[in-house]
């Protein structure tokens, strides 16, 4: 019962907390039940407080909605799930804290998480050594499939690469080769932009930019030399908050007229937190959910909508695919332990009911990154319903857009 | 500003010579005794060991911190960065200069105390609040510090790619690279070792000026003891300790991150102290218990666990100021 | 180059302005009550959420009117609730106190007004920019500074020449004096307690119209107004007033050479005070000890 049911009901638990927190510690030695009856746990750490909580939320409304799911059709291998959030509060300590927790104590048999790259890299030493299954939902720095790629270690999310690279000749065709960068200063915005640097140096691009802290507020100096660049495209690397702040006084400013607004991501979380004037730019979505051609997205979409009177973001999308990925798995491999279902997953293609989009989409086996369509599209105040926010105009393949296995860097070492 | 809790008379602390009614060597024998059985009894009541390692790291470091806090009656709410520094010094030893634990324990601790010793001359003229207000804002430069040089610190994502080695003794060698019982008994050895230095301060003279300059420090001063010495003395000695509990810290998660230099976490350190109890030597480590695994289990429960922390906060000030052991001490005085 | 030095001059002003208004309510609640209040970040938050939720009935002006009231009102329950029990103890308590308590805030603002970022309408006119050169610039900024300048010169203006402005001038210097002729010393520091938390809220309604709400936000702002006022000197409010527009400026100025330092440069400026001159740049000598 220790699980956070935050979707639920906070109020009756808050009230319990302590109660619970005391059966918990006197109750759990004296349980003890034979192997089938008991659920397969599988453990979450997300910052459900924090800058990206709301993005975290997400990711546990998808992994809550395909856990009753499979619930539903008979869970896996005959037995029920039951998922175990644990709260990671942005914080690395606390992340790598909680996934010990839910090994040591709770015997999960997977863990997945975290939205944080920092986090879900410490995270993936602990399960590495552990040797449990663990995927990483949506967490993009490149080297947790590159340079740091593990056996144990699955991704959903695009690579900052990946997004970088589908949306480059978009912007290059549409608006030119001169670009002005806002980037956060750390391992993500680095990457981003290294990336993005990549593609537009390979198109004949030029480019400056500016590296600001990660919770900068005034973007007013930075955009006073954007303007003085007079680039053809502002791409805005900057994320949750800061990246809305930066699009507001890009509007406040007046320099929609003068240049293009672009970047990688610009997930619907935070375009729902906009005003309308900075519902705006070129961007990636990893997953939408206006696809009206592919019957499989509609009726998830309908379904998820009844069940949590929400629609469906690229992130519930991730945790969706997350705990499916998990059943795919471990039906395949027919058991529970690591080294067979990452075996069992590589090169596994997601049925199209999971999947929720055209084409193939398969777990790379090289650096087990998922390979699905990416996005690419302008973003835009509400039209007829207020989730309406993204009008898609390319579709690009992920195989396309991550480049050969070599190209990531990873080396991938089997189990010990 | 010198209405404390609790007068000089009542406040029992460690070295007044009154008998309490408890023996002190079977108190002592009951805490080790309960420490070392850690890896038996815990997984008994639905812990894990990990667990026991941070409310050891953090103990230490609460016991580190009451030095200053509890003994010297002088306020730092800006402890973390001394722990954030001994966990970088750590880490950023194993990965950058040599794969040796103790090395990385020794530089870790002296990166942070030297850091302490060095602004502790800056601000030992300092009283109270005001003292505490440049401890929180000395240690938030420190943050800034390890979340901007991402080439050197890894900013915001932490310091990573690096793990604790073996460490040999001559012929024999301790592996603590798995987080099993043998790294909890490493990490149970050092806090000994430490406790043991601290409690021989707090009985030596010195131990005696400080808390001498606690009750009344002009009093103290009209003795002739150079009161802005002890301070600045006891504040690096602190600092010090507390950064030894940073090394471990790093060595616990084998990483280092820029929230272990924040001053929430100085937050959470001075309410261990007070919650155990600042007048007492032991109060710091059981607060620390009662913290870190209160806090572990409610943030399981649910994701309003802040107010759960928050309220801690509030109710022990506004109820047991005195704290856990000082509730016991005061109790048996009467 | 010079133009854009220029410009950031006068940004870092603008921001500066926004530091001293909140580092004002700091120091009023500091000095006469000797307790630092790590929750002004949340109850500038609060101001922020309530004149978001005050704004579609009232109106973007009804709300910046009336919601630091309502901030204020609820600042004088707390500190008659809690903080008021700890003014006699060791000042940890208060410390641990205030922590605590910005802790419980900020999770009830997330419970209350979700974990998103939120953002609050502004009239048409003020984001409009003054002018194509001074694009920076937009009317909300003029705005905001003017509204800072009319409430800074409100507030010395109330404590040279109210009775009670006097008073809690008078109690900042030497409370036992005040108390032995006879001013209810209780009062007055509910009420200094209540105009800090007054300007918190003001400053939080002018902060959500320029970078949106959300339940972090006082996070990031509290420690810069902390520095501004060790940089002006402890007791000093003209300190705190000068502390926080040459750190505003200062980081402004950071962000023109070297972006990613805008941040550590404010505790570069504090850690150079403190080495030079201990008591702050306007600190009278013996208010800090």
């Amino acid at each position: 019962m220790a699980t956070i049911r935050v979707s639920i009901n906070r109020r009756t638990l808050i009230k319990s907390g302590f109660a619970l927190a005391g059966s918990q510690v006197i109750g759990a030695p004296f349980i003890v039940k034979s192997l089938a009856d008991e659920p397969i746990k599988i453990g979450m750490v997300n910052p459900l407080t924090g800058v990206l909580s709301a993005l975290a939320q997400s990711e546990v409304d998808g992994a809550r909605y395909a856990e009753a799911e499979i619930n539903k059709k008979g869970g896996i291998l005959g037995r029920q799930v039951q998922l175990l959030v644990e709260d990671s509060a942005n914080d690395v300590g606390t992340g790598v804290q909680k996934t010990r927790k839910l090994i040591d104590r709770d015997n999960v048999a997977v863990i997945l998480g975290d939205v944080n790259s920092g986090i879900a890299y410490a995270m993936s030493q602990v399960t590495n050594e552990k040797k449990i299954f663990h995927i990483v939902p949506g967490g993009h720095t490149d080297p947790i499939t590159g340079t740091s790629c593990k056996w144990n270690v699955f991704r959903i999310c695009n690579t900052t690469t990946m997004d970088a690279n589908a949306v480059t000749p978009e912007l290059v065709k549409k608006f030119g080769k001169k670009w002005f960068f806002i980037t956060p200063d750390y391992a993500y915005g680095h990457t981003l932009q290294d990336a993005f640097i990549k593609a537009l140096k390979k198109a004949g691009g030029t480019f400056e930019g500016d590296m600001l802290p990660i919770n900068n507020t005034d973007f007013s100096a930075t955009l006073i030399k954007a303007k003085a660049y007079k680039p053809n495209v502002l791409l805005n690397n900057m994320g949750g908050l800061t990246q809305i702040n930066c699009m507001k006084q890009f509007t406040q400013f007046g320099m929609q007229k003068e240049m293009a607004l672009g970047g990688a991501l610009f997930e619907l979380e935070s375009v729902k937190g906009c005003p309308p004037d900075a519902q705006t730019g070129w961007w990636t979505m990893e997953w939408w959910w206006n696809q009206p051609k592919v019957p499989e997205v509609v009726k998830f979409v309908s379904d998820f909508r009844a069940a949590t009177k929400k629609t469906p973001s690229a992130r519930d999308w991730f945790g969706y695919v997350g705990m499916h990925t998990v059943r795919l798995a471990a039906e395949k491999a027919k058991s529970l332990e690591g080294p067979k279902m990452a075996k069992a997953l590589e090169d596994l293609e997601l049925p199209p009911d999971v999947a929720l989009q055209p084409g193939k989409v398969r777990y790379r086996a090289g650096d087990h990154e998922l390979m699905p369509n990416i996005f690419v599209g302008e973003v835009h105040p509400p039209k007829g319903e207020p989730d309406d926010l993204f009008a898609v105009s390319a579709l690009v393949p992920g195989e396309e857009a991550a480049g050969s296995v070599a190209d990531t860097g990873c080396k991938m070492v089997a189990p010990a | 500003m010198s209405a404390e809790i609790g007068t000089g008379a009542t406040a029992g602390a460690i070295g007044t010579r009154r008998t309490p009614a408890v023996p002190k060597w079977v108190m002592l024998a009951v805490v080790w005794a309960i420490l070392i059985a850690v890896p038996y009894w815990l997984p008994l009541l639905g812990g894990y060991t990990a667990l026991a390692g941070r409310v050891l790291v953090f103990g230490l470091a609460a016991m580190g911190l009451n030095l200053l806090l509890g003994f010297t009656g002088v306020l730092s709410f800006g402890h973390a960065a001394y722990f954030g520094l001994g966990a970088y010094g750590a880490g950023l030893t194993l990965r950058y200069l040599a794969h040796s634990t103790p090395l990385a324990m020794l530089l870790g601790t002296l990166l942070g105390g030297l850091a302490g010793t060095l602004f502790g001359l800056l601000i030992v003229r300092r009283r109270g609040v005001y003292f505490a207000m440049c401890t929180i804002a000395f240690g938030q430069l420190w943050y800034y510090l390890a979340y901007s040089w991402n080439d050197f610190t890894g900013g915001f994502d932490g310091l990573r790619d690096f793990h604790r080695e073996p460490i040999g003794f001559g012929p024999l060698t301790l592996d603590i690279t798995d987080g099993g019982n043998k790294f909890y008994f490493f990490l149970l050895a050092v806090f000994a070792l430490a406790v043991g230095l601290m409690g021989l301060l707090v009985r030596s003279p010195f131990g005696h000026t400080l808390r001498a300059i606690r009750e009344n420090e002009r009093r103290a001063r009209f003795l002739a003891i150079p009161v802005e010495r002890q301070i600045w003395l006891s504040f690096s000695i602190s600092c010090f300790f507390t950064a030894l509990a940073g090394t471990l810290y790093a060595l616990l998660n084998n990483f280092a991150d820029p929230l272990a230099l924040h001053y929430s976490l100085s937050g959470y350190l001075v309410v261990m102290c007070v919650m155990g109890g600042m007048r007492t030597f032991w109060g710091p480590l059981v607060g620390a218990a009662v913290f870190v695994v209160l806090q572990d289990y409610i943030s399981s429960m649910t994701v309003n666990w802040m107010s759960f922390v928050g309220a801690i906060f509030v109710i022990v000030v506004l109820f047991f100021p005195r704290g856990l052991l000082g509730m016991r001490r005061t109790r048996k005085s009467v | 180059m010079f133009q854009v030095i220029l410009f950031n001059v006068t940004n870092g002003l603008i921001i500066g302005a926004f530091y001293v208004l909140m580092a004002l309510g700091l120091s009023l609640i500091l000095n006469l009550s000797n307790v630092i209040n790590f929750a002004h970040g949340n109850f500038l938050a609060l101001g922020g959420y309530l004149a978001f939720t005050l704004s579609p009935a009232l109106g973007y002006w009804g709300a910046l009117l009336v919601s630091p009231f309502i901030t204020a009102l609820i600042g004088l329950a707390v500190e008659r609730l809690m903080i008021r029990r700890v003014y006699n103890r060791d000042p940890v308590y208060s410390l641990l106190l205030t922590f605590g308590f910005a802790f419980v805030m900020q999770d009830a603002a997330r419970y209350i007004w979700g974990p998103n970022g939120l953002p609050l309408g502004l009239p048409e006119f003020l984001s409009q920019p003054i002018s194509p050169t001074l694009f920076f610039i937009t009317w909300y900024r003029v705005f905001m500074v003017g509204v800072v300048i009319v409430a800074v010169l409100g507030l010395f203006a109330f404590l040279r020449y109210t009775q009670v402005g006097i008073r809690i001038r008078a109690g900042t210097l030497d409370l036992e004096t005040v108390a032995s002729l006879g001013v209810n010393i209780s009062l007055l520091r509910t009420f200094n307690f209540a105009l800090g938390c007054l300007l918190a809220g003001l400053s939080g309604v002018l902060a959500a119209g320029q970078i949106g709400l959300n339940p972090n936000m006082g996070d990031d702002l509290l420690m810069p107004s902390f520095i501004a006022i060790i940089v002006g000197g402890v007791g000093s409010l003209i300190g705190t007033l000068f502390g926080g527009l040459l750190i505003g400026v200062a980081a402004a100025l950071t962000t023109v050479f070297y972006p990613s330092a805008s941040e550590a440069v404010i505790y570069a400026i504090m850690m150079i005070v403190l080495l030079v001159r201990p008591r702050g740049l306007m600190g009278e000598e013996g208010m800090m000890a």
